[in-house]
């Protein structure tokens, strides 16, 4: 879908896992998800985030790969490891700065997020970005986000001293601010 | 009578719930045989009603594809959307009507099936009267089958007493829009929300309970506006609210008016608006003064300049929006709650204009729609009160009997429940209602269910409430039959036939004009198809508030819904009210009306400290009849589990997921506690989707709020103590999984 692009904010995550069960249902990997909603500390906060593959531009996962395994297509994609050469070592498991990559035990395979390539080739847009509730996740065109959204996107990632950037947008508050969770932070109580 | 036939846990190792999991022939099945057709339709659960195309392969639902030019939800489903498909082909799935035995349940023909339910009605018509039968509605079924009932109770068994599952929803708001208004329905389209400047939220937890309406909120707030919450959790969509207000359960009248009350201190209502459109605003202005937001916020818990803040921005804005739902409704004064709110939106003049209003958050999927045409026990098709001589004339031409045949109006659902309890009502009989799950007080429920002489029951699977029957008549789910329901907005929807009943199930309309025949009313029940029940719904409706006139399946399809009143069928629906700034009332004003506090009906004290609140996740629908048999939806959140604030859980030394006993003035249940800081710590919430020792509704009370009878869910009274032992279910618990 030209123009288009995937943009995640955390912010307006609700944690409902629509796009876990919908991530579910695509053809390709049907019955097993590809993406998955932290919460984050449900004791201490309702933040919820959700996480695809950010699609790096030069992805760690595949410069990790002993067996030369993982491939991005022309238009920036990040695939699965290819069944044939993925040795399931776990080494991009590991290397991931944002935690993507799945090992299938059972398949001896690393899967991921492909950002629903079956779809997005035939003029689909992603699964999960498609059902999300809350639109925390989006396929959006990048005039219509900047022109509807009060966040703004950014690609641009710092890991210690490796900087990343992504074909996927992470949409980041206009300000900062500090969020207190606790109820009682906004009670009135009697001081005794 | 009614007891089960055999232990639950035999019936359920035979009828479910069970969990599936999997799609028709396997994950990998649709890659060798595709689906034959997409049907654009609408979702089966909540009142969102979202758009959907299920995919169908040789009469299976085998699959969805989001339906992205629907305006509603443009594709966007929550996890129940996503995964309802799996309730078609369910292997609990009732195939047959069941009649009991000594020994359980045997499968029976049709005809012996409904030839026992006729003459069942009729021995116990006879001996005890009329309304001896009670009938149980519901609003998950379309217009059409609503309708019908509530035709079927009043001419084909001449009962007064219908009522349905609405009654423990929607009713407390209904009654307040219709004093107000005159009218049952929310003004404002939801395209209104993301205009708003100011959006105030009382009692929803909108993004586990109408998660698509999240996107309507936060689309508000890119554009600027603000957001205020009130909630005695922090429910989700709290996480961006500008303005939080952690109310004390069921103090949310005082606190309504307190806002009232700082909005006329500053000046901020609007004076010409009310001189010129409303009645009744001396009297609630008189009301308000003995709330100032010092006295409020010692009764709410919430802090003064919480509640200065929130009037000033509500008084202040051009435009703004408050949305309600259960959380204020499912009170004893329900129905105060709903008219402080919309008094709020009178006195500010938020009515009647783009982006301005309020609005009910409609929770059943035709919850909107099935409470407009003839169901409820005081209303006659069209949102016609029953006691209205000429309402009883225009629907007793259209059904071709006299005005005096049609019985006055008779008990709400939970009033139902009582009179059974007390030998008064003998037969009873349901569809689309699981009351063992969904009315307070479950062990009342199963005691009165006991002592039926006759109950029959349609469902498609074997609820807990089916359980009890003495004839289950196996009916249709919604993606088997075409009918219309009603969303959140009063947008009419065509719900699509997507797939035929399996094994000897039918369609749930043919079964009471089946009935009606053996009843001897055949004539009145001559129909072949839903669209000839919606053409005389239409004429039934017609002229009333709820006026369908206007609709054709065909007009829906081709407007993706159709906003009523549509009086004609050139009108091309209503979809903001009021535009002309009148009301429905005879003298077109809008009314204010006087919200008197009163105390809950189970209050807290020293031996019930602790306020018990209920309410419901986002994997779980309602009484769990569908989604506790949908295996992905089951394991996002298995079992209830009991929300503690972690100041709480200290005094009783409860940690996380420890086994938590809370008592109430009638049961104890034990359940896991999950400790978080998103409740007020005088306050413990327990989802209510499940049943037996799980079931928060066996510590709930059945005190009514007196003009809407909607029972009291959201204020309970309980005490909690550290369990010394996990509960039996805990050991007993077996899951079976397809």
């Amino acid at each position: 879908m030209f123009g288009y692009e995937f943009y995640v904010d955390p912010s307006r995550c609700i944690g409902c896992q629509s796009c876990i069960n919908a991530c579910a249902e695509c053809e390709t990997h049907r019955g097993t998800p590809m993406i998955h909603v932290d919460f984050l500390d449900r004791t201490n906060t309702i933040a919820t985030v959700p996480f695809v593959c950010m699609h790096c531009e030069d992805p760690t996962c595949a410069k990790v790969c002993p067996a030369d395994a993982i491939k991005k297509t022309e238009d920036g994609v990040v695939q699965s490891s290819l069944k044939p050469r993925c040795i399931a070592c776990s080494n991009c498991v590991l290397a991931c700065p944002f935690g993507i990559p799945k090992m299938m035990t059972e398949l001896e395979q690393m899967m991921k997020c492909d950002m629903c390539y079956d779809r997005t080739s035939e003029g689909k847009r992603p699964m999960c970005a498609t059902v999300c509730p809350s639109q925390a996740l989006a396929y959006v065109p990048r005039e219509q986000i900047e022109r509807l959204r009060r966040e703004k996107p950014t690609n641009t990632f710092f890991f210690g001293k490796q900087k990343v950037t992504t074909k996927v947008f992470m949409m980041i508050p206009p300000e900062q601010d500090a969020l207190s969770v606790d109820v009682v932070d906004y009670m009135w109580e009697e001081k005794a | 009578m009614a007891k089960p036939p055999l232990p639950v846990e035999a019936l359920i190792d035979r009828y479910g719930p069970h969990l599936n999991y999997v799609p028709p022939g396997g994950w990998r099945d649709e890659s060798r045989h595709p689906a034959q057709k997409l049907v654009k339709t609408h979702c089966c659960f909540c009142g969102q009603q979202c758009g959907i195309q299920l995919k169908v392969r040789d009469n299976q639902v085998i699959g969805f594809e989001p339906w992205e030019e629907f305006p509603f939800n443009r594709g966007m489903l929550c996890p129940k959307g996503v995964k309802r498909y799996l309730q078609n082909n369910h292997p609990d799935r009732l195939l047959d009507p069941l009649l009991r035995t000594e020994t359980g349940f045997r499968t029976a023909t049709w005809d012996e099936a409904l030839d026992f339910t006729a003459s069942r009605l009729r021995e116990v018509q006879e001996r005890y009267g009329k309304d001896a039968v009670a009938i149980y509605g519901g609003a998950s079924l379309t217009t059409e089958k609503s309708y019908l009932l509530g035709k079927f109770a009043r001419v084909a068994l001449g009962t007064r007493h219908i009522d349905y599952n609405g009654r423990l929803c929607m009713v407390s708001a209904g009654v307040a829009y219709k004093l107000a208004f005159g009218v049952d329905r929310s003004p404002i389209p939801w395209s209104d929300i993301p205009k708003a400047q100011v959006l105030l939220i009382a009692g929803s937890n909108v993004a586990e309970c109408s998660p698509i309406t999240t996107d309507y909120v936060w689309r508000c707030r890119d554009n600027g506006g603000k957001l205020i919450i009130i909630d005695p959790r922090m429910t989700p969509i709290t996480r961006n609210a500008d303005l939080y207000l952690p109310v004390r359960p069921g103090m949310d009248v005082v606190l309504l008016m307190s806002l009232l009350h700082v909005i006329l201190r500053e000046g901020l209502e609007d004076r010409e608006f009310i001189k010129k459109y409303t009645t009744g605003f001396e009297q609630v202005a008189e009301s308000v003064k003995q709330y100032d937001p010092k006295r409020a916020a010692d009764l709410t818990g919430v802090p003064p300049e919480s509640i200065e803040k929130a009037a000033r921005w509500f008084g202040e804005a051009e435009r703004a929006i408050a949305l309600h739902a259960r959380g204020i409704e499912h009170q004893s004064k329900g129905v105060e709650n709903c008219s402080a709110i919309i008094n709020l939106c009178l006195a500010t003049g938020n009515i009647g204009r783009e982006g301005a209003g309020c609005a009910m958050i409609t929770g059943q999927g035709n919850g909107q729609g099935g409470r407009e045409h003839g169901q409820k026990c005081d209303q006659l098709p069209g949102q016609r009160q029953i006691d209205d001589p000429a309402a009883r004339a225009h629907v007793a031409k259209v059904w071709g009997i006299a005005p005096e045949e049609i019985p006055q109006a008779g008990l709400s659902a939970q009033e139902i429940m009582n009179a059974i309890h007390a030998g008064e009502i003998k037969a009873l009989f349901s569809m689309c209602f699981n009351p063992m799950v969904s009315l307070p007080n479950s062990d009342f429920t199963r005691e009165a269910l006991d002592k039926l002489e006759f109950f029959g029951v349609v469902d498609f699977f074997l609820s807990e409430t089916a359980q009890h029957a003495d004839v289950v008549l196996a009916g249709s789910l919604q993606e088997e039959d075409e009918g219309v329901v009603a969303n959140v907005e009063g947008r009419v929807l065509h719900i699509q036939k997507a797939v035929d009943p399996p094994g000897n199930a039918r369609v749930d309309w043919e079964i009471y004009c089946d009935l009606a025949r053996r009843l001897g009313k055949e004539k009145f029940f001559p129909y072949h198809s839903s669209r000839e029940i919606f053409d005389e719904l239409r004429e039934a409706s017609r002229g009333g508030h709820a006026d369908y006139y206007g609709i054709t399946y065909e007009k829906i399809d081709r407007q993706l819904g159709v906003f009523w009143p549509c009086p004609s069928l050139d009108h091309p629906g209503t979809p903001r009210l009021f535009e002309d700034m009148k009301s429905m009332h005879a003298d077109g004003k809008f009314r204010f009306v006087l919200t008197p506090y009163r105390e809950s009906g189970d209050p807290v004290n020293e031996d019930f400290p602790v306020y018990l609140t209920t309410g419901r996740v986002v994997s779980q629908y309602l009484s769990g009849t569908q989604t506790r048999r949908i295996g992905a939806l089951v394991d996002q959140y298995p079992e209830p589990r009991i929300e503690i604030h972690p100041r709480l859980a200290g005094q009783h030394g409860i940690k996380e997921g420890d086994w938590v006993t809370v008592t109430s003035r009638r049961a104890e249940i034990t359940l896991r506690a999950m400790v978080v800081r998103t409740i007020r710590p005088d306050t413990v919430f327990i989802p209510y989707h499940w049943s037996g020792q799980r079931s928060a509704n066996k510590l709930t009370h059945r005190t009514l709020d007196p003009r809407s009878k909607i029972p009291e869910f959201k204020v309970s009274a309980c005490r909690i103590k550290k369990a010394e032992n996990p509960p039996d279910w805990a050991y007993n618990e077996t899951v079976n999984k397809t």
